[in-house]
């Protein structure tokens, strides 16, 4: 049996990202910080794919992290950027945990469409919602992280080294719970629901956990982005960011924690790039890139670096 | 010797075909009771009505006087009454080693590893451990399905044909596992069966279906020999006097 070395890689991984927070030029922090932020986001919806589910909507919570992370500072005045990202997870679990009620109980393509319909539901909202920004959103200034005052000009490299610490946080324990009886059981509910139920357990009861837990990351991501880029607006609950959860989970593969951080990485490495030198053909270049990834490597992204570590 | 499981004035049709036309049977404790009967005479139904695969239309169903058709299969498994199935229900991409991890889990969280370890060799499975499931031999499958059901240690075991699909000379090997387990452990064990050599080396006692009824119920012997259960069920013309 081969050793796990998921927890040493990781924190590895998260040291030398610390140590890129003061050296790395802004632009590589900004674009580290988003992948981050859309990692978690995707780490979430991992859990559900383990589970046997793919979710259309996770820009729901996406949206709504974002959108509990600004009204903070923009209503109650409070800008602690710890404060803010805990009213994001906070909020987005919430809803998670009364919406889950009703779509753990659903499987397959109606899953999906439901979760996608909710989250058109927020968006409608947002867009014809003037208290709430409406179309054009607005403007958020986290002044300090847990009580320590921001000097100004070092917010972005600090928002990148909190997200380098709460992603190996959310992934070690992601990680201990995939490889825990519960994370086994999610993975028996994907292949045989009825054996899992005759075996005594509640299938809705697995389903409905990983739902809220994918909703907290989700929104915990959500506020990330939303500090990081310093704006928020309807489009973070816009199906086609959701649509983007999803091509960077199938990109990177579901078989590791690290995977969708790599991905959103790539994705957002690629998607700068793209749009600098290439931005009329961005999309079809991404449609090719998942017909790839479906032919060639329908594990994702992470199965390359499996096969190179077994080899 | 107590009853533990009855089932009373038991009804259970699929639109015109009737599965279960008032199935009245009892079950003592720590038996083992042989369901025979040919395809469609309702002993599968009995098995999903018992574990609340199927609600019967009429009757009741009592497990130590806990009636059982109001509850789910995890309820009712929850209350000691466990199964296998026709065609194995296993999880199909994890190890057998995980496949019963998940059991042993679902059963008792606390000592997993040592329980599944014990298992593994108890059924002869520590050769397949690391190998999923989907890609065992059948008779091995029908052996994973068994342990599963066996983990949570149940009261009463019900298999369906568990030796159905698996080689002439592996079957009494299967069921020997399969009774080993159970030896001395007070559970009582129901069987569907197809094969009499089976049936009357197993079973204490046998229950013949036909058309959604029992048509015979008693001793192996005696109900082999009797001759609607002949007719109907092993396909052989009764012994005309001489």
């Amino acid at each position: 049996m081969s050793r796990d070395r998921t927890l040493p890689i990781l924190a590895a991984a998260g040291v030398a990202l610390l140590a890129a927070a003061p050296l790395a030029p802004q632009w590589l922090v900004f674009l580290l910080a988003i992948a981050l932020a859309k990692g978690l986001v995707v780490l979430g919806l991992v859990l559900l794919m383990r589970t046997g589910l793919v979710s259309f909507g996770q820009g729901l919570y996406f949206g709504l992290g974002a959108y509990a992370a600004a009204l903070l500072a923009h209503r109650a005045g409070l800008t602690d950027a710890a404060l803010m990202i805990a009213a994001g997870t906070v909020c987005a679990a919430a809803v998670a945990a009364i919406l889950g009620l009703l779509l753990a109980r659903y499987r397959e393509i109606f899953f999906a469409m439901l979760s996608l319909a909710f989250s058109m539901i927020l968006y409608g909202l947002l867009v014809k919602s003037s208290a709430l920004g409406s179309t054009d959103g607005f403007n958020l200034h986290a002044k300090s992280f847990a009580g320590i005052a921001l000097a100004a000009g070092s917010e972005r490299r600090v928002f990148y080294a909190v997200a380098v610490l709460l992603v190996f946080c959310v992934a070690w324990l992601l990680h201990r719970y995939l490889a825990s009886h519960w994370g086994r059981l999610s993975a028996a509910i994907r292949d045989n629901e009825l054996r899992v139920e005759y075996l005594g357990a509640s299938v809705y009861r697995v389903v409905y956990l990983n739902y809220v837990a994918a909703g907290a990351l989700a929104g915990m991501g959500g506020a990330l982005a939303a500090l990081a880029v310093g704006h928020v607006d309807p489009e973070t609950a816009y199906w086609t960011t959701s649509g983007e959860f999803v091509f960077i989970a199938i990109l990177g593969g579901t078989g590791n924690v690290m995977a969708p951080f790599l991905s959103a990485a790539i994705f957002e490495g690629l998607r700068t790039v793209a749009n600098q030198y290439a931005p009329n053909v961005w999309q079809m270049s991404l449609g090719l890139a998942m017909l790839a990834i479906i032919m060639f490597l329908p594990g994702g992204l992470w199965t390359l670096l499996r096969r190179r570590s077994a080899a | 010797m107590s009853v533990i499981l009855v089932a009373e004035g038991l009804y259970k049709s699929f639109g015109a075909v009737s599965a279960a036309n008032n199935i009245n049977l009892s079950f003592e404790r720590d038996t083992v009771a042989s369901l025979i009967g040919a395809n469609g005479a309702g002993k599968t139904t009995f098995l999903n009505m018992v574990t609340g695969y199927l609600k019967p239309d009429h009757g009741s169903i009592r497990c130590d006087g806990r009636e059982l058709t109001l509850h789910s299969p995890r309820e009712i498994t929850g209350f000691g009454i466990c199964r296998s199935f026709q065609i194995p229900q296993l999880f199909q991409s994890l190890s057998v080693r995980e496949n019963l991890l998940v059991a042993e889990g679902i059963a008792a969280p606390m000592r997993v590893e040592e329980t599944t370890d014990a298992v593994l060799e108890r059924f002869g499975l520590a050769q397949y451990a690391a190998r999923p499931a989907g890609l065992l031999p059948e008779g091995v499958r029908k052996l994973l399905d068994v342990a599963l059901a066996l983990v949570a240690k149940p009261r009463v075991l019900l298999l369906d044909e568990p030796t159905s699909g698996v080689a002439a000379d592996e079957k009494f090997g299967i069921m020997d596992l399969v009774m080993g387990a159970v030896r001395g452990a007070g559970v009582t064990v129901l069987f569907v069966e197809h094969d009499m050599d089976i049936v009357s080396h197993y079973a204490a006692r046998v229950v013949a279906f036909y058309d959604g009824r029992v048509i015979a119920d008693g001793a192996p012997a005696q109900v082999l020999d009797d001759a609607e259960v002949q007719r109907y069920v092993i396909g052989e013309a009764p012994h005309e006097a001489a």
